[in-house]
């Protein structure tokens, strides 16, 4: 049973399963940010009800922050054991003649995300908590697409924002196909299960981006 | 063919090794990489000088004893081939090639481009075989009844030659793809039924003790591999392990 925890596989295993669940997770929040260009009206009662819902608020969301910090923090401790596995560098590597840049960097674009999300949590996420946790301020359902339109107005906030997604893509482009790999997932069906993941990386970090672009230019 | 060699020298194991420049001439396209260093080597004992270390034993790319990597690559920029198949048509006159020994913690340089692929061997020694009693009743293997598919993938899974080029072209050193190998020829096959869940556990426990990398699902193994070996069998490891650990 220690092979479970301690063995290559199963911080290989672990990385796939948390990167699994942060995919899924992308896509909720996709589907709400989706609606903010719809109707603004769906957008402030969907965040209300993230931001109120004591089963989101005190388990989905601890989930999520163990999820997104247990997947970088095993990421980095895996990139240190990788690099030290080859102590002495080739004079030189052709990594490009057998792998795909996406595949070969997923410490950098997983480093750009990172850097998002602080980011993001500065934005959204600790306004939030000091509005609900610390001040106690008094509820106001509507106010979600006001702070949403304020986050979206500069335009070199919109443009990192567009970058990171580019990033996000990247990252997902590797990761996402991969993490069926890494469960041991590789028969029949592995051909259409790659592509929906290629799809899925592209797809969803578009999504985001012309979410952000729609609010930047049309308010 | 008149090209510039920038070979890995080290005189052993503890030395620190360089980079050394050696412009060769007069090579034909039909020469294998290893009669191309071979040329080399007599150029260089006729000087005087210390000949270039490195392995090579069957020179018919079944043995996995030649361990180079050429322009960054294991084995060269061919495909499915190991060093000694790999023709020198496949490089231009005036060209500069780099020679350096397979890369990794677990593959330490003995001298100049040979490494210490020990390793390998003692991940084998750790499960990757099946106790038969050879008393001279046993059974006859054509006797026990497989189905055709997991006769062909073990197959395939046996045709690693343990050359070492998986690991050399993994960004991480990671020896998963040996070591999928090694497991799945026998994960497929009845005989190797018996002691599966043993055989991953101790296996991978030496792979990791070795002080490979981890798989990164780059594929960049499958790629190099002479032989072909598929990814399939990382995921069928990963598989088994799980499975085992869950059980032993």
């Amino acid at each position: 049973m220690s092979g479970l925890i301690k063995s290559s596989i199963a911080r290989k295993v672990a990385m796939a399963l948390s990167g699994l669940f942060l995919v899924f997770f992308l896509l909720q929040h996709f589907s709400i940010n989706l609606t903010s260009i719809f109707s603004k009206d769906t957008f402030n009662e969907l965040s209300h009800f993230m931001g109120t819902n004591p089963l989101v608020q005190f388990v989905l969301q601890p989930v999520l922050i163990f999820g997104v910090v247990f997947h970088f923090v095993t990421g980095f401790a895996l990139e240190m054991k990788n690099k030290n596995a080859r102590a002495v560098k080739y004079a030189k590597y052709n990594g490009g003649a057998n792998a795909s840049w996406m595949s070969r960097n997923m410490i950098y674009s997983g480093l750009v995300i990172l850097a998002f999300l602080g980011l993001h949590f500065y934005d959204f996420w600790v306004p939030e908590i000091v509005h609900k946790y610390v001040e106690f301020a008094p509820e106001d359902p509507t106010r979600y697409y006001g702070e949403l339109l304020h986050k979206f107005e500069s335009p070199v906030r919109t443009g990192f924002y567009v970058i990171s997604f580019v990033f996000l893509a990247l990252h997902l482009w590797h990761g996402f196909a991969s993490s069926f790999q890494s469960v041991g997932f590789n028969n029949k069906y592995s051909v259409a299960a790659t592509k929906f993941a290629k799809a899925f990386a592209v797809v969803i970090p578009a999504g985001f981006i012309i979410v952000a672009l729609v609010l930047h230019f049309t308010h | 063919m008149n090209l510039t060699l920038k070979i890995w020298r080290q005189s052993d194991a503890k030395s620190q090794g360089k980079i050394v420049d050696y412009p060769i001439s007069g090579i034909e396209g039909d020469m294998s990489f290893l009669e191309m260093l071979d040329v080399l080597n007599e150029e260089l004992i006729n000087k005087g000088e210390e000949p270039v270390v490195f392995d090579h034993d069957c020179r018919e790319g079944i043995c996995g004893a030649c361990s180079l990597q050429i322009n960054g690559e294991p084995h060269g920029p061919d495909r499915l081939v190991t060093t000694c198949q790999l023709h020198m048509r496949k490089f231009n006159d005036g060209d500069t090639i780099y020679i350096e020994p397979f890369r990794a913690k677990a593959f330490p340089v003995v001298k100049d481009l040979m490494v210490d692929r020990s390793s390998f061997d003692r991940i084998q020694h750790a499960g990757g075989y099946i106790s038969v009693n050879t008393s001279g009743n046993t059974q006859d293997a054509n006797a026990i009844p497989i189905r055709k598919e997991n006769a062909d993938d073990a197959m395939d899974a046996a045709t690693c030659i343990g050359c070492g080029a998986c690991v050399a072209a993994c960004k991480n050193a990671s020896a998963m793809l040996f070591t999928s190998a090694k497991v799945s020829q026998y994960a497929l096959l009845p005989q190797g039924q018996v002691e599966a869940t043993e055989r991953v556990l101790a296996m991978v426990n030496q792979m990791d003790q070795e002080g490979f990398g981890n798989c990164t699902n780059t594929g960049a193994c499958e790629i190099e591999c002479p032989k072909g070996i598929s990814l399939e069998n990382i995921a069928r490891m990963n598989r088994e392990y799980l499975k085992a650990s869950l059980k032993g």
